[in-house]
């Protein structure tokens, strides 16, 4: 068992004929994952890909087809009402791919979300692999828009607020020989659904992860939280890496999340705390993959 | 997104936030004019972005952004000599900003300073007041030495500014009566201003209390959710492109997320995090990096050549290093990008080229067999061990 999903999660595509969404779909269905309904309002009927029945609404998507999982890309001034859309189909969860969302949108979304059974990953994230046993990981579950073929099935679990480093990250472990249980990149936004610290969670509870790599970047307390967390409670190796130690500070470094205001949110801040906790902490970028192989001894 | 001082106080007029009467004005003659309404106690302010006008001096040696003048004539005369100059301060760098406008404001007389603010926060995912008693200087000057005199409180998402919250926080401030009143109305208009323009800050900086009685916002600082912008046409409209580094204006023609720097290794990079990491990697082998430049996920061979021509319309750079991990994105598409830039702008700078993912080998054949001389690097650091040697050499 991974975490989150596996290879028999079935999963639904909201925003799934647009070019985008319809683009990423087609390259789960090649990976093989459970890809059985696409919504989009006014296109009910219709199939995709020939093959995946189409609805007008998550509701109906996640009646006839059994699905428990959305993978949202719709475009952002739609992406909030989508979401609790989702939500309200009674999801377990919901991946937001989608950048641009309005903060303010995110934190009525998030209000809203409080005491509802259903988890939100991202937004602004690559979504989640949960990588399979056939060649170059087929057969797994590919919720987003990371490359497929970089992952291998194994222990480590990845955890990430960014698309190509975590990327970077997957192919230095892949290269060691080292696969994942599953990769998970909670995205750049300043208000998302999933923090570093509940996936760590997660990571820590699964009997199939044995070895755990966390990416941060500047921004936020996210990452020190995880590793106070950490110090105290993880049971399993830990490496990470902290992106943004040279950004100048006031700027947002692409992400609206990675920013450093006031002082706070510095990579410098989160490094320390990764390493009072007893984390590995890579040197460098390219050092991500060997990190983990140091913390594991 | 930043504002202008002058287009804040329009804000502010529009959702009832109290502010001192003034104008903007374009020349020294409007200046006059717009001080002759205000009488005497005229203050005329330098509108740049950039904080610590006061203590900034313009390039034309005259000294100070803002002014206090008792007569429309010297408003004009004072307003004369910023107009057109650039004025430098502890913010701008040693280029400065170049002064076009200046904002003519009454300068009302201060019985007590305040600062008030509402950001959203992201640990609370709530919008969050912040006040204090301590107003008219660094705010994080105080949050460091007399923490207790800031007050915070959360503000729910969905329900809003409660009355009992303003209570609270006005008698944290020491309002009383008919303040306590006018500090009220200020902060309802406030609040409503931050949610309904998806502000993520708004900052009064000094809020003040004058002799006569009144609460008035002498100061104001605007960031907007750039995000959320394409349902604020009227706010995006205030954006002021002269105000920005003109290679991150150029580059958000082209939807490049670009930051200029001061190093001399230029980076292209597919990807935020990958793009702030390529930094620090270059960092950390001994250089300096000239930029942040993100060319997306799916970036089309245009994207490329445009970002390659940015780049190297920077003097100061020495070195490119182009990181790229082609996930879903073509690695010949960037191949095809470099190779077009490469005819178009004479590149006579050493370029380091790393390409990883998918049709990698299709990229390196592009790359092999243009006539573009590069320096190709196998891992992210061997990448960065090549840019920086390849300018030492």
């Amino acid at each position: 068992m991974a975490i989150l999903v596996d290879e028999n999660t079935k999963i639904l595509v909201q925003g799934i004929t647009g070019s985008f969404g319809g683009r990423h779909a087609q390259l789960s269905l090649d990976y093989g994952t459970q890809l059985v309904a696409g919504v989009t309002p006014g296109k009910g009927g219709q199939k995709f890909a020939d093959k995946v029945p189409i609805f007008d609404t998550v509701a109906e998507a996640v009646e006839v087809t059994g699905a428990t999982v959305s993978a949202i890309f719709v475009p952002p001034p739609f992406a909030g009402d989508a979401i609790l859309e989702a939500v309200d189909a009674g999801c377990d969860l919901v991946v937001a791919i989608t950048e641009g969302i309005p903060v303010m949108d995110m934190m009525r979304v998030r209000a809203a979300m409080e005491g509802k059974k259903t988890r939100l990953i991202g937004p602004n994230c690559p979504g989640i692999v949960t990588p399979g046993l056939g060649k170059d990981s087929h057969g797994g579950c590919r919720i987003g828009i990371a490359p497929g073929y970089i992952h291998k099935r194994g222990k480590v679990g990845v955890v990430s607020r960014s698309g190509t480093l975590t990327y970077e990250a997957v192919w230095q472990l892949t290269n060691l020989g080292l696969g994942q249980s599953t990769c998970v990149g909670i995205g750049g936004d300043p208000i998302n659904g999933t923090t570093h610290l509940d996936v760590l969670k997660m990571f820590n509870d699964d009997p199939e992860t044995e070895a755990i790599i966390m990416i941060g970047e500047i921004g936020g307390s996210n990452e020190e939280i995880a590793a106070a967390w950490a110090k105290e409670n993880c049971k399993k190796p830990m490496a990470a890496f902290i992106a943004g130690s040279s950004a100048p500070p006031g700027r947002r470094m692409g992400h609206a999340g990675a920013i450093v205001s006031g002082g706070k949110g510095t990579a410098a801040a989160k490094i320390e705390a990764l390493r009072d906790a007893g984390i590995e902490v890579a040197k460098n970028p390219s050092d991500m993959g060997q990190a983990l192989v140091r913390a594991m001894g | 997104m930043n504002i202008h001082e002058y287009q804040a106080k329009e804000l502010f007029e529009k959702f009832g936030v109290p502010t001192p009467k003034g104008k903007v004005a374009d020349t020294a003659e409007q200046a006059k004019v717009a001080a002759a309404e205000i009488g005497s106690n005229i203050v005329v302010k330098a509108q740049v972005h950039a904080g610590g006008r006061g203590k900034g001096t313009f390039k034309n040696g005259f000294k100070g952004g803002v002014h206090l003048v008792q007569t429309p004539d010297e408003a004009a005369d004072i307003a004369g000599k910023m107009i057109g100059q650039v004025l430098v301060t502890h913010q701008t760098g040693e280029e400065g900003k170049l002064v076009s406008k200046v904002m003519v404001a009454d300068g009302v007389e201060i019985e007590k300073e305040y600062y008030l603010a509402i950001l959203m926060d992201r640990e609370s995912k709530s919008p969050v007041i912040v006040a204090s008693t301590e107003g008219g200087v660094n705010i994080e000057d105080v949050a460091e030495h007399t923490p207790e005199k800031i007050f915070h409180q959360a503000i729910h998402p969905l329900l809003g500014l409660q009355p009992y919250e303003v209570r609270k926080l006005s008698a944290k401030l020491g309002f009383a009566g008919d303040q306590a009143k006018q500090f009220g109305k200020l902060l309802a208009a406030l609040y409503r201003l931050f949610i309904e323009c998806d502000c993520s800050m708004v900052e009064i900086n000094p809020l003040v209390t004058t002799p006569d009685g009144r609460v008035l916002a002498l100061d104001a600082k605007f960031d907007f959710d750039d995000n959320a912008l394409y349902r604020h046409p009227e706010i995006a409209a205030l954006h002021d492109p002269t105000e920005e580094d003109p290679r991150e204006v150029e580059a958000a023609k082209y939807h490049l997320n670009y930051i200029g720097l001061d190093g001399n290794i230029a980076c292209l990079v597919n990807g935020a995090g990958l793009a702030m990491a390529t930094m620090d990697i270059i960092k950390h082998c001994g250089g300096e990096p000239a930029n942040f430049l993100d060319v997306g996920g799916g970036a089309s061979q245009e994207q490329v050549t445009n970002a390659f021509k940015i780049i190297l319309g920077d003097p100061k750079v020495k070195a490119i290093l182009v990181n790229i991990f082609g996930g879903i994105m073509d690695c010949d598409v960037i191949a095809k990008g470099i190779v077009a830039a490469c005819k178009e702008v004479s590149l006579n700078i050493p370029l380091v080229v790393r390409l990883e993912g998918n049709n990698v080998e299709a990229g390196k054949r592009t790359l092999a067999e243009s006539d573009v001389a590069l320096i190709s690097a196998d891992t992210l650091a061997d990448a960065a061990d090549k840019a920086v040697k390849a300018i030492a050499a």
